[in-house]
């Protein structure tokens, strides 16, 4: 209940602090904020169906199906188990409130070993090990309540072999299962930092929220499943080494005796003991499941599309605009979720499209498409001067860099991340770990940006094409037409005015961009694949978005020139480029 | 690009005012959304004006042929070689260990079930006794979905496009979609690259490169080219640039899924962005982001796996066969999917109209042609209306009576909606009931209207096993055919489009396209 109370002190502070900012930070706290608190909701409203499939899996028997099942039952309705339930609310909100608080949209992925233990022994990342600790524990004492039997409490009573008198002993079944928990626990919160748990990308479709988290579901429960399988692994190997320690000091604090009449756990004999593997790896397998499905809601619930307007009618809406939270600096995740609308309105909606394009009224300017255009163009040049930095960085002492970086000896060395690494110490960016990296150039807003910025010429290249043809085509069918298709006439004429205005800046943009990429892929470590983890809760697709930056270049070029065809030479760009454009043409790239 | 040395193809242009005065029917459906033109090839005498067989190439286009016996199929799978070699005892544990890796679990307990003598018996009854009750669940599943007994290689014969596909030489093929080049996949496991004006063709092998059963080209792009092979998914990027005959396998990525093979369709999105490759044993199918190799599976229940992609060319709607009666329609926005449960059999083959509107489907055994619209206004069609009868009719040929029509095994739209061949089974017992590929004239406004325009046939004992239009001929549509024998031939259809001349009306379109084709013959000499 601490905790809950703690909890709410610092959403209030939170929430204080929010209305406190400007209108900028509003609709950061109607989107991201509200969708947190959804996705916790959810989360909360889950732990009945997990609990009660933990507590049928925990009191299994195969022979009596009947005792089981009744026995389920009853204890599912028994006062310890809605205690335990409100404990474990308890945590799911304490969880919930760690991922709204941890979540990162850019990778941070330590230069060397030593880089990886600054963040692990991070005060900040020390706290959160310390409360993950402690919700392990809280989650283990449900688990050990809920199993009962010889799990259940923490003193047992006994007879002393000698005096025969009945005294209060330690039961080591239950310490074990607590310890089981502090350090699953610790190894989340470790393995969090070392995969990137907190790492939130977006998916290349979307989905609505119910179908993609029945899809998850099955890969979150393997994962938990496995993960809790290696932490059951080693966590008896722990305490088959260490296990003495903290059973003595339990003992000696709380004036317990030891039962010397029972095997000890920490030896071969007592942890080959199946059934307390068995329940040590359920109880596991439930706490796991229990983090994850929160991460993968929140997941779920922050990326989802949200639909910006492209103009606000009323002034008081203008930050939320599109163009407006394009620009937004402070909070990533609006540009992202922007970035993805306009991305989704480039592909999908013709009104919405229709209405980047539209001028304003009074005044005749193209307001909305300039901001667009502007901001993608800005990003992908920004990204452009940081790999060309990079690249002169590299250069200037490639020898020097190319022999300190060994090659992949360390596993945690990925070719991510000494690529990244490299980058991050031309920029001194990598400084403060756990600080949104914004410098690293493959994050996902380049890559997304670019989905979204590839399509913007199509709609366009299509109303365009229509006035190249209508100007050479006969005069008199154009004259023919009514009312309502010159005004239409006019309208794509003075779209393509708007755009054609920026075309070679978009093209010589991208071009550049290509080439700086590929000269980037000539550099050593930067063409080679990283190694394919296999299951873990941590998205590794961070790790290939240089080939996804690649790759969604050269479509966005091959989509403009196809589209533009020929008519790409009225198009005022240097030769290089064009020379280029024109492998783009000919399908040679 | 093509010069066309003769005009070699009738359209039937001159008989297209009685074919549709005298036999379409036209009848208006209840909802008034859309018209449909019902055909039938019983009774319609015209049709034979446009009986031709046709051999003939376009100049500058490749069309190499393969036989079976220069290509060297890969030989028997690993295990059946064991008989080679001399028996050799292994101890359990190796013998256990082998038969894990080579079969799994199936494997492990039947080694530990034959070897009853060596291990306790309450080991070896137990194994029985789960081995017994894994197959009996397997045949219950089975049961329902029976492809699911066949082998990997007999299931992408079962399911791939190309008919007859363990018995042909060419396994696979695809265009380019931008430019005149095609790949051919073959017998022996490999893909040849053939572009026009160039005689380099590279080779492209690679390990897991097995039963190739789908290629297809990445659209807006030079290089990339997937390939659906039995274990995994290949993108091969070949550089058009280099003269390399045998681009070494560090130049595919392999992208495979656990419980994911054998592969026996692929769809790449039209703007090249995704990829969505499909299994029958999977009933889900994965939509891949191919630069970050990541799938995302779109998994649903029932059908019991998914058999054929085919993405709407405006790239909206994704049509996903399942093995049992019934397919699916998703929408690519959201991911959303349509049911359509089918009376008979499973859909066999389909193709899209070039807007997205409409699609044409055939189900496995039937003789008729569906149509499904589509439409974001009114919601699209509720059920599927037969827009063509295709049972058996003959006609007099040059050499006797021909039967022509049977079960339509594949479809094909040209990109300009113009064009629509269909390839009608024969009858290989019957004399004169050859496998045709059957042409029709297509329109799509103001009415959906399918006219007959004439048949392809190969040479004697060739019979077309694949097909597929050129995706940017510049004259009209061109037809890809892959033979029996081998032998990958063009088809040219010249026309000038209805659509670009700006025909508001349909007398307009026609009466240009009579005139266009006012001085063709109509029976043309058979070149080969």
């Amino acid at each position: 209940l601490a905790f809950i109370h703690q909890f709410c002190l610092r959403l209030k502070i939170c929430m204080k602090c929010g209305c406190a900012r400007p209108d900028s930070h509003l609709i950061y706290f109607q989107v991201v904020i509200w969708r947190a608190v959804a996705s916790i909701a959810w989360s909360v409203l889950l732990l009945p169906v997990t609990t009660a499939v933990f507590v049928l899996l925990s009191r299994f028997s195969l022979f009596h199906p009947i005792q089981w099942i009744s026995d389920c039952t009853s204890l599912l309705a028994a006062s310890s188990t809605i205690f335990s339930l409100v404990v474990l609310c308890g945590v799911v909100l304490i969880t919930g409130f760690f991922n709204l608080e941890f979540y990162t949209l850019v990778p941070s992925i330590p230069c060397s070993r030593m880089a990886l233990l600054g963040t692990v022994l991070h005060p900040r990342q020390c706290v959160h090990s310390l409360v993950y600790c402690t919700m392990g524990m809280l989650v283990m004492w449900c688990a050990s309540v809920t199993i009962g039997g010889r799990y259940s409490t923490l003193g047992t009573t006994c007879r002393q072999s000698e005096s025969g008198e009945v005294v209060t002993c330690l039961n080591e079944y239950h310490l074990f299962i607590l310890l089981a928990g502090a350090f699953m626990g610790y190894s989340h919160s470790f393995l969090g930092v070392v995969q990137n748990m907190y790492y939130v990308s977006f998916q290349p479709i979307q989905q609505y929220k119910y179908p993609r988290f029945k899809g998850c579901l099955p890969m979150v429960v393997k994962c938990s499943v496995i993960q809790a399988l290696y932490s059951a692994r080693n966590f008896a190997a722990f305490y088959f080494f260490f296990g003495y320690a903290p059973k003595t000091w339990i003992s000696s604090t709380l004036n317990l005796q030891i039962d010397s009449s029972l095997q000890p756990l920490d030896s071969l004999t007592g942890l080959l003991d199946l059934s307390l593997l068995y329940h040590l790896s359920i109880s596991g397998t439930f706490l796991y499941l229990t983090w994850y499905l929160t991460v993968l809601l929140f997941r779920i619930y922050v990326t989802e599309a949200y639909s910006f307007p492209v103009q606000s009618t009323f002034t008081e809406d203008a930050e939320q605009s599109l163009p407006k939270v394009l620009a937004e600096k402070n909070t990533l995740v609006m540009k992202f979720l922007a970035l993805q609308d306009l991305a989704l309105l480039s592909q999908h909606s013709l009104s919405r499209r229709l209405e980047v394009f539209s001028l304003s009224q009074p005044g005749g300017h193209a307001h909305n498409w300039n901001a667009i255009s502007r901001e993608c163009l800005s990003l992908l040049s920004e990204l452009t001067q940081r790999l060309v930095a990079h690249q002169d960085a590299v250069a200037s002492n490639g020898r020097v860099k190319s022999q300190s970086t060994p090659r992949l000896s360390v596993p945690l060395r990925t070719p991510g991340s000494v690529f990244k690494s490299s980058v991050g110490g031309a920029n001194s960016a990598l400084t403060a770990p756990f600080t949104p990296d914004v410098d690293s150039p493959f994050s996902s807003p380049a890559i997304r940006r670019l989905v979204g910025q590839q399509d913007p010429q199509s709609p366009c290249f299509g109303t365009v094409q229509s006035p190249h043809i209508m100007r050479r085509g006969p005069k008199p069918w154009s004259a023919s037409t009514g009312l309502s298709h010159l005004v239409a006439a006019s309208f794509s004429e003075d779209q393509f005015g708007v755009v054609q205005t920026t075309l070679p800046n978009i093209l010589s943009c991208l071009v550049v961009l290509l080439e700086a990429v590929d000269r980037h892929f000539k550099l050593p470590h930067a063409s080679s694949k990283p190694v394919r983890t296999i299951c873990s809760m941590g998205d590794s697709t961070y790790k290939t978005l240089r080939f996804l930056l690649r790759a969604v270049l050269k479509t966005t070029i091959y989509k403009i020139t196809t589209t533009f065809g020929e008519h790409l030479n009225a198009v005022n760009i240097s030769t290089e480029h064009r020379k280029r454009l024109q492998q783009f043409l000919e399908f040679k790239d | 690009m093509f010069p066309s040395p003769v005009h070699i193809y009738t359209d039937g242009s001159d008989a297209e005012d009685h074919v549709s005065s005298a036999f379409v029917i036209r009848h208006q459906k209840k909802r008034n959304i859309h018209h449909q033109t019902q055909l039938s090839l019983a009774a319609n005498a015209i049709i034979l004006a446009g009986v031709v067989c046709v051999w003939l190439q376009p100049c500058d286009l490749p069309s190499p042929q393969f036989t079976r016996d220069t290509l060297k199929g890969h030989s028997r799978p690993e295990s059946s070689s064991r008989s080679a070699f001399l028996d050799q005892r292994d101890t359990l544990w190796m013998r256990s260990a082998g038969a894990w890796r080579d079969a799994g679990l199936y494997g492990l307990l039947d080694e530990i079930t034959n070897s009853a003598e060596e291990v306790p018996r309450f080991l070896a009854v137990g194994s029985a006794c789960v081995l017994a009750l894994l197959r009996w669940a397997s045949s219950f599943h089975g049961s329902l979905f029976p492809h699911l007994t066949l082998s990997s290689d007999e299931m992408v014969a079962e399911f791939s496009q190309m008919l007859d596909w363990s018995d042909s030489a060419l396994r696979s093929f695809a265009w380019h979609p931008h430019t005149d080049k095609f790949a051919v996949a073959l017998l022996d496991d490999s893909i040849r690259i053939y572009k026009s004006n160039s005689s380099a063709t590279p080779t492209l092998k690679h390990r897991c490169q097995r039963s190739v059963c789908a290629l297809q080209w990445k659209p807006l792009c030079g290089s990339a080219l997937a390939v659906a092979c039995q274990s995994c998914l290949l993108i091969w990027h070949v550089d058009p640039t280099s003269l390399s005959t045998r681009p070494s396998s560090g130049c595919a990525q392999v992208l495979s899924h656990p419980g994911h093979s054998p592969i026996t369709s692929i769809a790449w999105s039209p703007t090249g962005s995704l990829l969505v490759s499909a299994s029958p044993v999977d009933t889900g199918m994965m939509v891949w982001d191919v630069a970050a190799e990541s799938a995302v599976p779109l998994q649903r229940v029932g059908g019991g796996g998914v058999t054929y992609l085919s993405w709407s060319p405006d790239g909206s709607r994704l049509l996903a066969a399942t093995p049992s009666a019934l397919f699916r329609v998703w929408e690519t926005r959201m991911w959303t999917c349509e049911r359509w449960p089918c009376l008979k059999g499973s859909c066999q083959s389909a193709c899209w109209s070039p807007d997205g509107g409409c699609l044409l489907l055939s189900m496995q055994g039937e003789r008729v042609i569906y149509a499904l619209t589509f439409s974001d206004l009114t919601g699209g069609s509720k059920a599927a209306s037969v827009v063509a009868d295709l049972s058996e009719t003959s006609f007099p040929g040059p050499d006797g009576d021909l039967t022509v029509g049977g079960e339509v095994c594949s479809l094909s739209w040209d990109p300009r909606g113009e064009r629509l061949a269909v390839l009608l089974k024969g009858d290989s017992q019957a004399v004169n009931h050859p496998s045709v590929i059957a042409v029709f004239k297509t329109r799509s406004s103001p009415v959906f209207e399918l006219l007959p325009c004439g048949f392809v046939m190969g040479e004697a004992g060739a019979e077309p096993r694949f097909m597929q239009f050129h995706p940017h001929f510049q004259h009209g549509a061109l037809l890809t055919v892959c033979w029996s024998d081998g032998r990958i031939s063009h088809v040219p259809f010249y026309f000038s489009s209805a659509g670009l001349l700006g025909g508001d009306s349909p007398q307009q379109a026609l009466a240009s396209n009579t005139a266009d084709h006012s001085s063709n013959k109509l029976y043309t000499e058979q070149i080969s």
